[in-house]
């Protein structure tokens, strides 16, 4: 399959950068996107969920919160402020995203659209805990 | 004149002081490697973020239903200053220099008849603003307990100002820091950040704007803006560090080299009157020996 290049970057380090990708299938806020190359150029944002990086022998999976996505040519940047494999996932960690999660759904005054993400953090969250 | 043991006693004095501003240097030097590295691993985020939004602004067509952190509230009565200072001191003319530059902007803007709101980050900055200024200062906010910077600080910051943004607090942000351009070497900058001042106006580049945008550009813009605040914050807040460390490093490089001038001076001065107390006992032992 022909392969394209994928960065993920967060404000401390540059998180990740691949040249062998052949899909990437990310959690954009209307929906789970998959990317192949030569995809048209493409701005989106990233609601809670989780990034699949698809290539030749290998799946990697991260956990992202956020983040704003680039495609254009021919690479792929992921800018995000909280990610993590989600193979060195650590349970008290996730526990506590959760927890902070549902303390924001209680607040009174919260708007439609931050419901929505907090409900998708902790769904996703949830799986992969079950898993 | 000073007698012997207390020359002795500066010299030892002045030795140990030497002692600690060459640690400090050393310290400082280790600090700055890493916050210079710090500094440039978190450029390639904020370049792709203004990147971004450069190709996004250049979409918007109607300004009047732009969103209003990218073009201003159109009133302009209320600036906010945020002020990035360190937690400590004994770093040259670090703070004092991010300091008189934000004091002559608050002259300028007061001068307008403008009102003024300050916010500070790091305590040096409180400490030196709140005599002169106490009653503009808004929030003092310090980040003595984190170890390293982190971008968590820098959102709490940024979504402060954005709260206060959509309260209609202020019509104006700009932040004040050190940009770090080599050790010896810090230059103050003011950095206006609210309405969104694009840093590269030239437009020989023309944008590509054949995008495919989900949802639509507006939302995404808006989504965008407030994370791109804490991301300038987050920058400032980089660059800061190795300023400070670099600050620091040149400072205490000077102390050592002082005290070390200082240490030869008395010394000399030592020796001298060491040398004049012998000679006058030997003149008082030859002078009585004669008169006998």
């Amino acid at each position: 399959m022909d392969q394209f290049n994928l960065e993920i970057i967060s404000p401390e380090k540059s998180f990740l950068t691949k040249s062998d990708t052949e899909e990437v299938v990310i959690p954009a806020i209307e929906g789970y996107i998959g990317i192949l190359k030569d995809h048209i150029p493409l701005i989106s944002f990233l609601k809670p969920g989780i990034i699949d990086v698809r290539s030749k022998n290998k799946t990697l999976n991260y956990y992202v919160d956020d983040g704003i996505v680039e495609f254009k040519d021919n690479t792929l940047s992921i800018l995000t402020s909280n990610i993590f494999d989600l193979k060195e996932i650590d349970k008290n960690k996730v526990d506590k995203i959760v927890k902070d999660a549902e303390e924001g759904l209680k607040k009174e005054n919260i708007k439609d659209q931050d419901r929505y993400i907090l409900n998708q953090k902790i769904e996703v969250l949830n799986s992969i805990k079950s898993n | 004149m000073p007698s012997l043991d207390d020359l002795r006693k500066r010299i030892t004095s002045v030795k140990s002081t030497q002692k600690i501003t060459k640690a400090m240097k050393m310290v400082a030097a280790a600090k700055l490697r890493k916050a210079q590295e710090n500094a440039e691993k978190g450029r390639p985020y904020s370049e792709k973020m203004n990147n971004i939004i450069l190709n996004l602004s250049a979409g918007v067509s109607d300004p009047q239903s732009a969103p209003k952190l990218l073009v201003g509230t159109g009133k302009e009565d209320v600036h906010l200053c945020v002020v990035l200072t360190s937690d400590r001191g004994l770093c040259g003319g670090f703070n004092s220099n991010i300091i008189k530059k934000a004091k002559n902007y608050f002259e300028k803007i007061q001068k307008e008849g403008k009102s003024l709101k300050i916010i500070t980050v790091g305590s040096k900055g409180y400490d030196q603003l709140k005599r002169q200024y106490g009653k503009s200062i808004i929030e003092n906010i310090s980040f003595k307990e984190s170890k390293n910077i982190n971008y968590f600080d820098a959102a709490k910051v940024g979504n402060l100002i954005i709260e206060k943004f959509q309260n209609e607090e202020f019509d104006f942000c700009t932040i004040f820091f050190n940009k770090f351009k080599n050790v010896i070497s810090q230059i103050p900058q003011a950095q206006q950040i609210i309405p969104l001042e694009n840093e590269n106006k030239d437009k020989d580049e023309k944008l590509e704007s054949n995008y495919e945008f989900e949802p639509n550009e507006d939302e995404i813009l808006s989504n965008l803006l407030p994370k791109n605040i804490s991301t300038q914050i987050f920058k400032a807040m980089l660059e800061n560090s190795a300023s400070e460390q670099g600050s620091r490093m040149t400072a205490m490089d000077n102390a050592t080299r002082n005290a070390g001038d200082l240490v030869d001076k008395l010394t000399i001065q030592y020796n001298r009157s060491r040398q004049a107390a012998i000679t006058k006992e030997l003149i008082e032992i030859i002078s009585g020996a004669e008169s006998l």
